[in-house]
């Protein structure tokens, strides 16, 4: 297993979301977290991301690439050096794979602020493949993103994994990936676990 | 049964609510005496005439207005060590009582300043660092009420306490050498123990302790309130979950 | 680190006004105060040191808000997090950035001010020495500073409120070895108390700020 997850508790802010959460995922395979909106994925995200420390559990941010909602690009930067910096930031000598994987050729010499929605999303996304991270952890990362644009990322992931990575993703669009494994989080809602005082102010007081 | 026990929220609440009144009937006996004492039982002084029954305010609210700090700092190491909720918010608690002590201290000053020296306000030392920390107070306090996330909030205010005690620390001396520099040996000291006789020291004593009794008082109640306030913030919180 | 820091300069210079906002408060604030105290010489002389050591203090202030508040906006501060350079890091190549963008090129600027100002020739040298020394302190204060309201609206306000109790010694210090240097009296004591406060803020300061972020993240 790449990365196994055993009885994990997430908060956001000062309330637990998720309790008792366990899951894995096996070199080359997808893990794609179901669940409707507010149920806990970019808590369990962020958690994972190392971002929130954990309620209960541990888990190893140090393996894990994490691609939040916001882009995270500078938009008096060019492509290039916008890919260039988190390259030398995570050790990683050459874009050009990253480029090449998502189609970045044309866009290089642009300023990220002249970008399309989309074009910002796929610069964004190829930062993945230069943390040279196993374990991707995708949120929403479909999000403006057209149905060739969509097939071009699905076509990223699965390469990340056929050279061995994972990646858990937070998606209701399906990706086109060979070895996908779907897990409801719901079931792992904090409301439905047994009652347990982690806050010490849940408890009457006088 | 270990002290720190009662760094649970259920147990202080009941603890404080016992002690609570006994620290009140404390602070008001000692305030009433030392005060009283001080007001209509001592000699004037020949130097300062009536003027110097003041110090029976002055010198306890700016030893409160010092200690309170140092109160909050070692609740917030404690809350930054050993994670109790109640220490974050007794630092809390503490904070604007600090506040109100700082001003009352340099109030009583001023009135005190104008008829000893003819001027309310001087660029002593002293009376500097007590308005830099005011301002330490006021930050402390500000940084509190704006983050909405309790525990993310005691953090900060925490790590804000810790480096702000260093730096009120160092503008103390800040001051004392800035106004060396200024005017060559200051002539003005507000040094209380060096010039009070027998006769103004037993009230002064009494009424500190009062002081004290009278902070330990206010920041239980308050304490106390900030406990209800969270426990309110997390039943809200649950609710809106549900 | 150092394509962090590489990166955050080039940001400072294509965004425009990086360099030259904190620079330009400088010489109104210069230009300002001998129209509202009176042209006199005898009235400006004294008040120079300080007034500029204060220009100093709020053109650093200018620009503190933007230290975190665009990386956590665009999501970088994020991905910063996660990535394997130390957070402390991080801190201190911000802080350094501040500087660069700010308290160098006030460092630079000042003696021409200086002469608006009627700063006898002898208080030059130790007005830049004493920007030089002091500024950093300025800057990695005011990144602490920063971490403590980077997720907060109208974070601006309290961090001035935060900020400028703290940056009260290094005022004091800082303004005392331009008028002691002035003078023709010794400055090492008030020098060295000032390269003091800077190397400690420079030591200690990261960690409290990346205490803050980290907690501002969760």
């Amino acid at each position: 297993m790449t990365l196994t997850i055993t009885d994990l508790a997430c908060r956001r802010g000062q309330i637990t979301v998720l309790r008792g959460v366990s899951l894995s995922v096996a070199a080359g395979e997808a893990l794609v977290l179901r669940g409707p909106n507010g149920a806990g994925k970019t808590t369990l995200l962020r958690t994972l991301a190392g971002l929130t420390p954990p309620i209960a559990g541990t888990v190893d941010p140090d393996i894990c690439a994490y691609a939040a909602h916001a882009d995270g690009l500078k938009g008096q930067l060019t492509v290039a050096e916008n890919l260039t910096f988190w390259a030398s930031i995570f050790g990683t000598a050459d874009i050009a794979p990253a480029v090449a994987a998502f189609d970045l050729a044309p866009l290089l010499h642009r300023r990220a602020a002249d970008l399309s929605a989309g074009q910002k999303r796929r610069t964004s996304l190829a930062r993945l493949p230069l943390t040279g991270r196993k374990v991707w952890l995708l949120d929403e990362p479909t999000v403006s993103l057209d149905a060739a644009n969509v097939a071009l990322f699905g076509r990223a992931v699965a390469a990340h994994l056929g050279t061995g990575g994972s990646a858990i993703l937070a998606t209701h669009i399906d990706l086109g990936l060979p070895d996908v494994r779907t897990l409801d989080i719901l079931q792992f809602a904090a409301r439905h676990a047994a009652p347990v005082t982690d806050d010490p102010f849940a408890e009457a007081l006088e | 049964m270990s002290f720190w026990e009662y760094a649970n929220p259920r147990r202080f609440m009941a603890l404080s609510a016992k002690i609570q009144p006994w620290v009140w009937a404390a602070a008001t006996v000692l305030c009433a005496t030392g005060l009283i004492w001080g007001f209509f039982f001592t000699p004037e002084d020949f130097r300062m005439g009536n003027s110097v029954k003041i110090i029976y305010i002055h010198v306890p609210s700016a030893f409160i207005a010092i200690n309170a700090w140092f109160m909050m700092l070692v609740a917030s190491l404690i809350w930054l060590i050993r994670r109790h909720h109640v220490s974050a918010l007794a630092a809390r608690a503490a904070a604007p009582i600090g506040l109100i002590m700082t001003i009352v201290a340099l109030l009583t000053g001023a009135i005190w300043g104008k008829p000893m020296w003819g001027t309310y306000w001087e660029w002593d030392p002293r009376l500097t660092s007590f308005l830099i920390l005011g301002l330490f107070y006021l930050g402390y306090s500000a940084l509190w009420s704006a983050i909405e996330e309790p525990d993310a909030a005691a953090d900060l205010t925490s790590i804000l306490c810790l480096v702000g005690t260093v730096f009120a620390v160092l503008s103390r001396y800040a001051a004392q050498f800035w106004s060396q520099g200024l005017h060559q040996g200051a002539s003005l000291s507000l040094d209380a123990e060096e010039n009070v006789a027998d006769v103004f020291w037993q009230p002064l004593v009494i009424s500190l302790a009062g002081f004290v009794a009278l902070f330990l008082a206010l920041v239980l109640m308050r304490t106390r309130t900030e406990i209800r306030r969270r426990r309110l913030s997390t039943l809200t919180a649950r609710d809106r979950l549900a | 680190m150092i394509a962090l820091l590489a990166r955050d300069l080039r940001l400072a210079i294509r965004a425009g006004g990086g360099f030259g906002l904190g620079l330009a408060f400088f010489l109104i604030l210069a230009t300002l105060v001998p129209l509202g105290v009176g042209p006199d010489a005898t009235l400006l002389r004294p008040i120079g040191p300080g007034i500029l050591w204060l220009g100093a203090l709020l053109a650093c202030l200018l620009s503190l808000d933007r230290i975190f508040a665009l990386d956590l906006e665009d999501g970088s501060l994020d991905l910063l997090a996660t990535a394997p350079i130390p957070l402390e890091g991080v801190a201190t190549i911000k802080a350094l950035t501040h500087w660069i963008t700010t308290g160098l090129p006030l460092t630079v600027a000042a003696p021409a001010l200086s002469l608006l100002l009627f700063l006898p020739t002898s208080a030059l040298p130790w007005l830049v020495v004493s920007l030089l020394i002091g500024t950093p302190a300025l800057s990695w204060l005011g990144t602490f500073g920063a971490a403590l309201t980077v997720g907060l609206k109208r974070g601006s306000l309290l961090l001035s409120l935060l900020v400028l109790p703290l940056y009260i010694p290094t005022l004091v210090f800082g303004a005392e070895v331009v008028r002691r240097g002035g003078d023709g009296l010794s400055v090492a004591t008030p020098l060295a108390l000032l390269a003091a406060i800077t190397l400690g803020c420079v030591a200690v300061l990261p960690f409290a700020t990346a205490a803050a972020l980290r907690i501002n993240l969760r």
